[in-house]
């Protein structure tokens, strides 16, 4: 069995994240990038998968410029078999990463795709979900636990319900949301390892896809901050400032 | 623009999250000089789309095989839809439902989708969207390129939509078998059975933090007074990945987003993924025992204490009110 996992590189957004003074982009010069979190998640698990099984290889492909290289090393460090990276220089919108991924899975032709809900840079939640129509494959979407028995596949889903199960047949796209697992750190002897495994290069180019854009962004902002309030000493102070005429707890009529 | 709106509902009734959207798709049509229509997809909905029919005009496809809203199925019915009715803008509230469901169907409509937008703009140029990005630390002004344009909207940026004094009409389309099946099957649903309003749409949201030490402290303190004030109960991602309390109750960036009256900060630090889901509530109470904790700096009313001596009182002196 075969499992694809799309990794996105992105700013480690624990840090301070502002968009620059001419609205033209959001700068991130200085902020250390990283595997996007729910990405790495997807990672974890199709290696866990893989650790159960033994006949599992995980790929894990990006898409992106230079800087690509060191997240697919880290997800051969953290197990992964073999890497692609799709060597691409423009910004591409999630329907033109979605239509790339698809042509990397047709060359592939893996039997499960596992990726991140959503990246933590542009907060889509998009590509998974359009690479599963592009290819006509089920989908699974917001997963919490992912069983693969024989050709198929039980996966728990977070909903704003509660936990819904469903089963698909596979070839699938999953989605990982934050509870599917705790992704590993990559060990030292993963690290060396990784050094020697395989990194496949693919210009944007040699890849059967004209970009065609869905998505311009014509400016970015800062988030207003919010003025910060007063402290108030006690409960009962509290209480009177929330009962006020035109205040939340104010009793109408 | 001709806009189609998904109707989000539980068979029953319509979510009241959808209503915003609406809201959000008659701005557009009155500014462009175009119309709504809902678009209510399941398999017994005929109550619904009378629900739906008092606010806008409604496609209504009846199907067994939308008895579960699988995301292949609606997919292929709102692209059908949308086709055939040559709709220029397809919205839905951003919910767990449309997250799922809606680029599934921008996929099969040509790949123009933005996500969670906050606002939106009529230019000579086309429609622009605010998205926000970065956890909420940037807006992103963006326009979509080819047709239609699908959009999820957040609930909380836009009113709920008012009935008009005359129902509208509900046109239902037959669609084939084929089309709606799906290769998803539908096995269970784990709810938590929870008498309390959805944090998405309750006036007043109550939240709890780390400082909670178990499901039942969780439930007699913030729960407790979510019940006393009225509201619905909401937490932190620690509580949750703690097992304390249930997923659904998650507010942040990968939670639900509330922008309510009021919110109310039990032992919550106030992580940046935290604050993405309420810093747009109207007024922010925060209550935790850390004067430095970051919720201080974007809450307007502040105490520093203990919850599990500041909450009591606090359920003491507004239940003898």
């Amino acid at each position: 069995m075969k499992i694809l996992v799309p990794t996105k590189r992105v700013p480690d957004t624990d840090q301070k994240i502002v968009a620059s003074d001419d609205g033209s982009r959001v700068n991130v010069e200085h902020i250390p990038f990283i595997i996007n979190p729910f990405d790495a998640i997807a990672l974890e698990e199709a290696v866990r998968i893989g650790e159960q099984r033994g006949d599992v290889e995980v790929v894990a492909v990006g898409i992106g410029g230079e800087g690509y290289e060191q997240p697919l090393r880290t997800a051969l460090a953290m197990g992964a078999q073999r890497a692609v990276h799709v060597r691409c220089d423009e910004s591409l919108d999630p329907w033109n990463v979605a239509r790339l991924l698809q042509a990397v899975v047709l060359r592939e032709t893996p039997q499960l795709v596992i990726m991140g809900k959503q990246a933590v840079d542009d907060d889509a939640n998009q590509t998974g979900q359009f690479l599963a129509a592009l290819l006509g494959w089920p989908q699974a979407t917001f997963a919490s636990r992912v069983v693969v028995e024989g050709d198929r596949l039980t996966v728990d889903r977070e909903t704003d319900h509660g936990i819904e199960t469903v089963r698909l047949p596979l070839p699938a796209v999953v989605t990982a949301d934050l509870r599917l697992n705790e992704p590993r750190y990559a060990s030292m002897a993963g690290i060396m390892k990784a050094r020697k495994k395989p990194l496949d290069v693919i210009a944007v180019g040699d890849l059967p896809v004209a970009i065609e854009p869905r998505l311009r962004v014509i400016s970015y902002r800062s988030a207003e901050s919010r003025k910060r309030g007063e402290r108030v000493k006690s409960v009962d102070e509290l209480l009177d400032r929330l009962t006020q005429p035109g205040a939340a707890l104010h009793k109408r009529g | 623009m001709k806009v189609l709106v998904i109707a989000e509902h539980d068979g029953k009734s319509l979510r009241a999250a959808s209503l915003s959207c609406l809201t959000f798709a008659q701005q557009v049509a009155q500014a462009t000089e175009g119309t709504v229509s809902w678009l209510v997809l399941g398999s017994q909905a005929t109550g619904v789309a009378a629900e739906a029919a008092k606010f806008a005009p409604v496609l209504l496809v009846e199907s067994s095989r939308l008895a579960r809203p699988m995301a292949d199925s609606c997919a292929a019915a709102i692209a059908n839809v949308a086709k055939n009715h040559n709709v220029n803008l397809i919205a839905a509230a951003s919910t767990s439902f449309s997250k799922d469901v809606l680029p599934r169907a921008a996929a099969l409509l040509g790949g123009a989708m933005a996500s969670d937008i906050v606002r939106h703009e009529v230019t000579a140029e086309g429609l622009l969207f605010d998205s926000p990005q970065y956890a909420g630390a940037v807006t992103a002004t963006v326009q979509l390129l080819g047709s239609p344009q699908v959009v999820s909207v957040r609930s909380s940026a836009y009113p709920a939509a008012t009935p008009a004094a005359a129902p509208f009409g509900i046109e239902a389309i037959a669609m084939e078998d084929a089309t709606l099946a799906s290769r998803c099957e539908f096995v269970e649903l784990k709810t938590k059975q929870n008498s309390r309003p959805d944090v998405t749409e309750a006036r007043i949201v109550v939240s709890g933090g780390r400082a909670l030490r178990n499901s039942a402290d969780f439930e007699g303190l913030v729960g407790k007074l979510a019940d006393v004030m009225g509201g619905a109960a909401g937490s932190s991602r620690a509580l949750v990945d703690a097992g304390i309390a249930p997923n659904e109750l998650q507010v942040g960036q990968t939670g639900k987003i509330v922008a309510p009256e009021l919110y109310v900060a039990l032992g919550i630090s106030g992580a940046v993924q935290h604050l993405a889901g309420m810093k747009n509530s109207r007024t922010i109470v925060a209550i935790n025992s850390d004067p430095d904790a970051p919720i201080f700096d974007v809450a307007d009313l502040g105490l520093v204490g203990d919850v599990y001596e500041v909450v009591p009182q606090l359920i003491e002196r507004l239940q003898s009110r």
